[in-house]
């Protein structure tokens, strides 16, 4: 059976829906909830890849590179952001978060 | 059955695989270790796809960067990661029947469905023959040239990206003795030294 475009998108589908579900089984553990994100954001890029592939146009590639960057950046704010709340807190739990509003 | 396939569905079950573990382990660690198989594993599927750059590029970013600035927070936050989970699965049924019809749904629409050849003759900027432009040749071609300003663009966001992340996380302590290089520099012969004559045979 050769190999199309319908198995890479379901192989990114099925890691989108991992990440999703993880975000679900670890709602208290902020680390692994941006890990959860950095799934999502791999399943996309793979969804790109595959289509620029199969469509022979490489704009999706230039596309996927520019979500690469996105992503190293949002990890990079996330965590410190994690870093300043668990300085502040000393915790990491997702349940004291509201008690920064105001 | 080709080489092509057994790869692919070799790399895309450790993927799989790998990405479950991410969200099912115990230890945040093993979560960022399984995350960088995961990257592997993607980086795998990118070569098999022809996009050799953007395989690379994902493990430098991810591998290299990423998973590693993962490593580091999750080693220095002393977090009793056991307690976190203590009511982890309360929601695991709800979220796994989602998780299950959303990706039914999304296989049955995106796998069952084809695309018509003729979409792939009005590509924006169509791949070279690998024989002329190898696929990192070819991406340079149109990023410097059609997405400069997105380049532009991405680089201004990475800056933000690490200007943020210094100004959060840096800390001011008022006890700690540190260099002040303009009252180094301001100083002057008059103010650092001073001549005093010494009669002799009397000390000062």
């Amino acid at each position: 059976m050769e190999i199309g475009i319908s198995h890479y998108l379901t192989v990114s589908a099925i890691l989108f829906v991992l990440g999703i579900f993880g975000i679900f089984l670890n709602r208290k553990n902020i680390i692994v909830i941006l890990m959860s994100v950095e799934l999502i954001l791999l399943a996309v890029n793979i969804n790109m890849v595959a289509f620029s592939t199969f469509l022979h146009d490489i704009a999706g590639q230039v596309f996927a590179l520019f979500i690469l960057t996105v992503a190293a950046a949002e990890a990079a704010i996330g965590l410190a952001i994690l870093v300043v709340f668990y300085r502040n807190r000393g915790s990491i739990a997702v349940d004291d978060v509201n008690v920064m509003k105001g | 059955m080709g080489l092509q396939a057994l790869f692919f569905y070799l790399f895309a079950f450790i993927a799989i695989a790998s990405a479950f573990m991410v969200i099912s382990a115990r230890n945040p660690v093993h979560s960022v270790l399984f995350l960088i198989l995961t990257f592997f594993n993607a980086a795998g599927l990118f070569l098999l796809t022809g996009a050799e750059f953007l395989a690379m590029i994902l493990l430098v970013v991810y591998v290299g960067a990423v998973a590693v600035l993962f490593l580091f927070v999750v080693m220095m936050l002393d977090v009793d990661f056991a307690a976190l989970r203590t009511k982890a699965l309360e929601y695991a049924p709800v979220g796994a029947l989602i998780g299950i019809i959303l990706a039914l749904e999304l296989i049955f629409v995106i796998g069952g469905s084809t695309i018509s050849p003729e979409i792939a003759k009005k590509a924006a900027v169509p791949i070279p023959a690998l024989t002329e432009r190898s696929n990192t040749q070819a991406l340079g071609d149109v990023l410097y040239t059609h997405y400069v300003y997105f380049f532009q663009i991405a680089g201004l966001v990475l800056l933000v990206a690490m200007i943020g992340a210094i100004v959060l996380t840096l800390k001011h302590r008022t006890n700690v003795k540190r260099q002040n290089i303009s009252a180094q520099v301001a100083r002057t012969p008059e103010t650092a030294v001073s001549i005093v004559k010494v009669k002799p045979g009397q000390g000062i």
